[in-house]
């Protein structure tokens, strides 16, 4: 019987501990925002480029893990739960491309404060080549119960429409969507739109000091 | 504080007793649930047991934990993966302190600020006193519910032997520093984690060290195979072998690991493997093999500077310490509230849930062959659940409450155990943790 609670995989055969590359931008003040942990897929672009900076300019300290080498998804989840228990405070995790199915994963394994997956990849062949899994990932019930978003482009190639819509609906909702980009939120022409319009949603779920 | 008309009226908020890895989780779990939460702590700040600056922390200096780092660690808030297997009570400190500070559980904590009596107030409600422990003003509040998160390894199970000492005697709980032995010829009594523990300092410190035991124990390595040894323990459980096979392969695995104690004048264990609590010590062994341990039995009595023992021999130590256990406590609560048993053995289901009162809680009273915080972390789930549904969905917690009283006791009890003071409350973390899944499932989604 599969159950949530005797985790006999975490206790008798734990992930071995691997060196974690982890870059960061961090406010000029604290505001009392939570930690921002981006998570991205094995072939997503990097977030330090544009995303983290701007986060960190809107007082959210900002932190994006690298896919551990040749990591398996396990592994992947792991090292996100890791790097988030070790920040100073509650983090929001958000996940682009197969970092959204690791995110989502790791949803089940750390109450994250809220989460976001863009352009989410959590089934099909992508999954089943990155990670060798050929059946579709389980997603379990996110810890704590956090607010989640799904965002993406109705104009993905990677990521369609309906992947977006269903990925929303497992977790109660709709799409925050993005007409007229691509898959690469984060680097493509006009990327302050998506992270400013998380940023807000952000704001707006989590009552924050000083709002 | 916070805005309700009466102010001593807390209205839908829920009380919780002690700041220890058990009432962290509570807090963090009611609040996942939406409650407000006041705790209480009458030390100065979070940790508990592992917080040896407490003076009731039953922490030694050299204590480090027997159960391994992932069975120990809670399953939402893992310990950093590069700390070592079996880390020193300072780093569970840390990482307490740290669980407290990542999901600000902090803010909802009154430190120096001890319960002193909780009586039901009617419509499941709670008349809750609290004292400032510096002394002086007291105040009542009323709250929705209650959870206990006290802890049971503070109040020091007492020793006692005819006669007079001249020697001067101790308990394990006023044990901190091994330097308190150098020099001087201890008798430790009571074969239980601590006990071990301090003879095994003893051995590296003192000129002379008597070990007393009443019974023989099993007594596990730390490391099995080069994994640690529960880790090991629940490849075999999580291969299903039955009861009976994985005591045989115990017997085998102790006989080619820590050897046959005998040989040193132990007894020979009066119980078979998982009837009594783990006790994990490597080093024992090693001392008593280099006679720097000599293993005595049960003291007689107390003869000026000397103590007689069981078999008629006269030892004259210096210094006894009575690592002789722990008792649970609950001073604050009429002994009826918890079905508690005139040996102060409280009875409630899963050892968590009150019989007749469905807003009273005790977490993290039970000694499981693995870490506790596991099991305090989906116990305290399943109370903040428990809870919240009884608001929602008064019906459904009925119907709920029903189908429980119906889980039979053997399923998350351990079975057998010697018919000591110290073993009603020993579980089985697997048969308990499927036990509390039925539960949670019964109630809706697992969270
Ligand atoms: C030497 C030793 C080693 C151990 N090693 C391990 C191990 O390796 N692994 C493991 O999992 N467990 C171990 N334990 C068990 C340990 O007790 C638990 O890990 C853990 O401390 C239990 O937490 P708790 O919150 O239930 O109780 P505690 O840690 O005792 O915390 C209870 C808190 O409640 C407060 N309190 C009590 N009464 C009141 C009141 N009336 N009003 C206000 N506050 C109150 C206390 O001040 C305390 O802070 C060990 C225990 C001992 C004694
Ligand atoms: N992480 C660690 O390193 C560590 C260290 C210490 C303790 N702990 C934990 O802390 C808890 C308490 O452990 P503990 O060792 O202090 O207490 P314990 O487990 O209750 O053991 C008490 C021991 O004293 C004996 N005893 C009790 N009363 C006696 C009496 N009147 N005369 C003679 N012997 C008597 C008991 O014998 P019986 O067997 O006959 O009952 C037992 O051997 C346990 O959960 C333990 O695992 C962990």
């Amino acid at each position: 019987m599969k159950s949530d609670l005797v985790r006999f995989e975490d206790w008798t055969d734990p992930v071995p501990p691997a060196a974690r590359e982890v870059v960061s931008r961090l406010p000029e003040d604290d505001i009392g925002h939570p930690p921002l942990l981006f998570v991205p897929g094995t072939s997503s672009p990097s977030f330090a480029e544009h995303w983290l900076g701007h986060a960190a300019g809107r007082g959210f300290s900002s932190y994006a893990l690298s896919p551990r080498p040749g990591g398996d998804l396990r592994a992947q989840v792991h090292d996100t739960v890791q790097v988030a228990a070790s920040l100073p405070r509650q983090a929001v995790l958000i996940g682009h491309g197969l970092g959204a199915l690791v995110v989502a994963r790791a949803l089940g394994r750390y109450p994250a404060r809220a989460a976001v997956l863009t352009a989410p990849v959590l089934s099909g062949w992508a999954v089943a080549r990155a990670f060798s899994l050929f059946s579709r990932p389980v997603l379990p019930a996110p810890a704590g119960d956090p607010p989640v978003l799904v965002a993406g482009s109705p104009d993905d190639r990677a990521v369609k429409r309906k992947a977006l819509d269903r990925a929303a609906a497992g977790y109660g909702g709709a799409p925050l969507l993005f007409p007229g980009m691509g898959h690469d939120l984060m680097l493509e022409e006009g990327w302050e739109e998506p992270i400013d319009a998380i940023l807000d949603w952000l704001e707006k779920q989590l009552p924050m000091p000083g709002h | 504080m916070h805005d309700t008309p009466d102010p001593g009226d807390r209205g839908d908020a829920v009380c919780v007793v002690g700041a220890g890895a058990s009432g962290l989780a509570a807090i963090k779990s009611l609040r996942e649930q939406g409650f407000a939460v006041d705790c209480y702590e009458r030390e100065t700040s979070v940790g508990g047991a592992w917080n040896w600056r407490h003076d009731r922390s039953p922490i030694y200096s050299g204590t480090h934990l027997i159960s391994s780092r992932p069975l120990t660690e809670f399953p939402d808030f893992p310990m950093p993966d590069t700390w070592p297997d079996y880390p020193h009570h300072s780093k569970v400190l840390e990482y307490l302190e740290r669980y407290a500070k990542h999901f600000r559980l902090d803010q909802d904590i009154w430190f120096g600020m001890e319960v002193s009596s909780a009586v039901p107030a009617g419509d499941g409600k709670w008349d809750v006193t609290i004292r400032s422990t510096g002394g002086g003003s007291s105040r009542v509040q009323r709250y929705a519910a209650i959870v206990v998160a006290n802890g049971h390894n503070w109040s020091p199970a007492a020793f006692e032997a005819p006669g007079d000492f001249t020697g001067q005697v101790i308990h394990a709980s006023a044990y901190k520093d091994p330097a308190r032995l150098r020099g001087r010829k201890v008798l430790v009594v009571g074969g239980g984690n601590t006990g071990c523990d301090i003879a095994v300092e003893a051995a590296q410190q003192a000129t002379r060290v008597w070990h007393s035991t009443r019974r023989g124990y099993w007594l596990a390595p730390k490391y099995v195979f080069g994994r640690p040894a529960d880790q090991v323990n629940d490849r075999l459980l999580r291969w299903g072998l039955p009861l009976r096979l994985r005591q045989w392969l115990y017997r085998r695995t102790v006989k080619l690991t820590s050897g046959d104690l005998t040989r040193y004048g132990l007894a020979e264990p009066d119980h078979r493997p998982y009837e009594s609590h783990p006790i994990v010590n490597s080093q024992l062994p090693y001392y008593l093999g280099h006679g720097t341990i000599e293993p005595v039995p049960d003291v007689e009595r107390y003869d000026g500077a000397s103590v007689i023992l069981t078999d008629g021999t006269k030892i004259e130590p210096d210094l006894v310490i009575t690592a002789t256990g722990y008792r649970p406590r609950f001073d604050f609560l009429a002994p009826e509230l918890l079905d508690t048993d005139e040996d102060g053995r409280p009875d409630l289901h899963l050892h968590a849930f009150a019989r007749r009162h469905p807003t009273l809680a005790v977490i993290g009273l039970l000694q499981p062959d693995s870490g506790v915080f596991p099991l305090a972390h989906w116990q305290s789930v399943a109370v903040a659940r428990w809870l919240r549904l009884r608001v929602t969905d008064p019906e459904r917690a009925a119907a709920v409450q029903q189908k429980e009283s119906t889980r039979p006791v053997q399923s998350w009890s351990r079975r057998r155990v010697i018919p000591t003071q110290r073993h009603w409350f020993e579980v089985d973390h697997v048969d308990y943790l499927r036990s509390v899944e039925g539960l949670l499932n019964e109630m809706g989604s697992v969270r």
